[in-house]
């Protein structure tokens, strides 16, 4: 599916507000049914954390809690979703590798939950400066087993209150968790955002999950069996919906490419700065246009390679060593050109720098 | 004819996986008649841990989730606050709460959530293979202490009951001994008024039965039930370490 880009929204309508991003986030979610936040401190999204303590606490019904840990966070969120809850965690960098183990039950189990990870440079500590470096750990699953969560990757305020909202339907369709994978960037900065929905006065439960069994015949969620034949088979049924998943909810967007030489492919912030570079180079007569996965996982392989129908030279450019260049690799499966422009550790180049290695390649690849 | 003993309601009809003398299958049948007698096998949730009683939902007939090692009061942390009216009780071995866990059942327990947790305490790591527990006694031979363990380098057997008392969260805490039958007795009554704590929302509730593994321990199963009554208690005495109920016991 084609995502429809949402334009910045224009000052002169009322119904937009100016916010953070890690507030957006909340905000949406809250709107979207959530019942309950479970979360722990780290910078940068801990506006999202205290956005939810503010405003989710105090609903009827609804709960924030601090953790103790990014560990027990994510386990929480396991408890709530067991029960039917639209329930979340947000997290960055080194605490979303603590929650992996939970997230490989979540997923092992077929309960929905959105997990944000506003991505900070690493590996280690790191810094607190957005980077893009966990690509690999979110598309890949991140924890043990066989399994797949649903990457988003949003690359604006607008986008991450969208896409929130998104990920809760997408969780609860398939039961799976969903990852919004930003940064700290997209966190941080300050946009003005509409909220497409409304709070709903009730905050909806699920079907379908644990309630006690009344008076009827017990339940269990589970994967753990003696047999393997029988986690081979659940390995199976979830790798059926994966297949789906993929069919239907596949998410890219273009800018530019129409005639464009030179393609540059990046997602999130990345692809917002690639987007500043394109609009001067076009200005300078340069041909050139952008790709950007919106959904991470799964990846748009598919749409990529129509594009390399046209156009032979790719630049792909992320804010790591090189991640999502692997994907891109993967779906050309050797046609086209594939270069690569990286920026680690949370360095965040201007539209310039990036549009000065735009150029270099265009011109050596004899594209004008 | 006066029916004086019989399955319980909550507890399946199936043949238990567990060693001779264990005292997993004794602590299922002291839960599941709790909940039946309290009429609660409708609205309660169980979280079962990894551990030789990992496929505690073969046997208890109430709804039941699997929980990451150690995670259950953090799941039934979630449980309980998205939806209050449910009973929810994990039950954890003592890898499960005092090693891995103690994070999230300390928290749970200062809190106050409004959870029962069933903690077994058997000395080891039943399911592995019998290493170490953060309970293993002093000089005791486990797969990982072949030498006894040495608390000059292994520390001392961790009490839970004891160190979770204190905190305000928690409504209430017995220790119970799996080894005799009026011991056991005892322990289904300390079961209930766990149940009850949390159905009058005191707050957090925890029953820690010392339990044998005749398997880990290498011993027949009337040594092992002789060993928790001679040795066990030693270290580890029975009794109710909170009751918010009692103003005595109030902390
Ligand atoms: C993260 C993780 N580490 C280790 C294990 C392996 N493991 C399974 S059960 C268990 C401990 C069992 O001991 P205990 O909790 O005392 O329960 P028991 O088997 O004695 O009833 C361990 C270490 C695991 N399942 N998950
Ligand atoms: S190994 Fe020990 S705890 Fe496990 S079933 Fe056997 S006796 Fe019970």
């Amino acid at each position: 599916m084609r995502w429809s880009a949402p334009r910045l929204p224009s000052r002169s309508t009322v119904s937009k507000v100016l916010m953070d991003g890690n507030s957006a986030i909340a905000e949406a979610a809250i709107r979207a049914g959530l019942r309950c936040y479970f979360g722990y401190p780290i910078t940068p999204q801990n506006e999202l954390t205290e956005y939810m303590a503010m405003h989710l606490g105090r609903k009827k019904g609804c709960t924030f809690l601090q953790a103790e840990s990014e560990v027990a966070a994510i386990n929480m969120v396991y408890g709530a979703s067991l029960v039917g809850a639209r329930a979340m965690t947000s997290s960055s960098s080194p605490g979303i590798s603590l929650k992996q183990e939970g997230i490989s039950y979540l997923a092992a189990c077929e309960l929905p939950a959105v997990i944000v990870n506003m991505q900070r440079g690493g590996p280690g500590l790191g810094s607190i400066a957005a980077a893009q470096s966990d690509y690999f750990q979110a598309t890949r699953g991140g924890g043990h087993g066989d399994y797949r969560t649903i990457v988003l990757g949003p690359s604006s305020v607008q986008e991450l209150a969208d896409m929130t909202m998104r990920a809760f339907d997408l969780a609860d369709k398939y039961k799976i968790p969903v990852m919004i994978l930003g940064d700290g960037v997209l966190g941080q900065m300050k946009e003005p955002v509409e909220f497409k929905r409304e709070a709903p006065e009730i905050t909806p439960t699920r079907e379908g999950t644990l309630q006690g069994a009344g008076g009827g015949a017990s339940r269990i969620v589970k994967t753990f069996t003696s047999n393997p034949s029988e986690l081979e088979e659940i390995n199976w049924s979830l790798f059926r919906r994966y297949q789906l998943i993929k069919k239907n909810e596949t998410t890219w967007d273009t800018y530019m490419t129409d005639d464009a030489r030179l393609v540059v492919v990046a997602y999130g912030i990345a692809a917002r700065i690639a987007r500043g570079a394109i609009k001067s180079l076009r200005a300078k007569g340069l041909k050139v246009g952008l790709f950007r996965p919106v959904t991470l996982w799964p990846f748009p392989d598919e749409p990529l390679r129509e594009l390399v129908k046209n156009v032979r030279q790719l630049l792909v450019f992320e804010m790591n060593m090189g991640q999502m260049i692997e994907d891109v690799q993967l779906a050309l499966a050797g046609k086209g050109e594939v270069s690569f422009y990286g920026r680690p550790g949370g360095v965040i180049p201007a539209p310039d720098e990036v549009g000065r290695v735009m150029s270099r390649l265009y011109y050596q690849k004899g594209l004008k | 004819m006066k029916l004086i003993y019989t399955r319980p309601e909550s507890l399946k009809k199936a043949a238990f996986h567990y060693c001779p003398g264990c005292g997993h299958s004794v602590a299922h049948r002291l839960v599941c008649e709790v909940i039946d007698e309290m009429e609660l096998r409708g609205r309660t949730i169980g979280i079962p841990p990894p551990g030789c009683s990992v496929f505690a939902y073969n046997y208890f007939d109430v709804d039941m989730a699997e929980s990451a090692h150690g995670r259950g009061a953090a799941v039934a942390t979630g449980i309980k606050r998205a939806c209050p009216g449910i009973i929810v009780f994990t039950y954890q071995g003592d890898g499960d709460l005092a090693g891995i866990g103690t994070a999230e059942t300390i928290h749970a327990a200062n809190r106050g959530e409004n959870i029962t947790t069933i903690f077994i305490n058997n000395a080891v790591y039943g399911m592995t293979g019998g290493q170490m527990a953060p309970t293993t006694l002093s000089g005791m031979k486990t797969t990982t202490t072949p030498y006894g363990r040495d608390p000059a380098t292994e520390g001392r057997p961790m009490r839970m009951s004891e160190m979770l008392a204190p905190l305000e969260g928690v409504a209430y805490i017995e220790r119970v001994a799996i080894s005799s039958p009026a011991n056991i007795r005892k322990a289904k009554k300390a079961i209930a008024r766990a149940f009850r704590m949390q159905i009058d929302n005191r707050g957090f509730s925890m029953v820690e039965i010392l339990s044998p593994c005749p398997t880990n321990w290498k011993m027949t199963p009337v040594q092992s039930w002789k060993w928790v009554e001679e040795e066990m208690t030693r270290v580890f005495p029975p009794g109710v370490y909170k009751d918010v109920t009692e103003p005595e016991n109030a902390g």
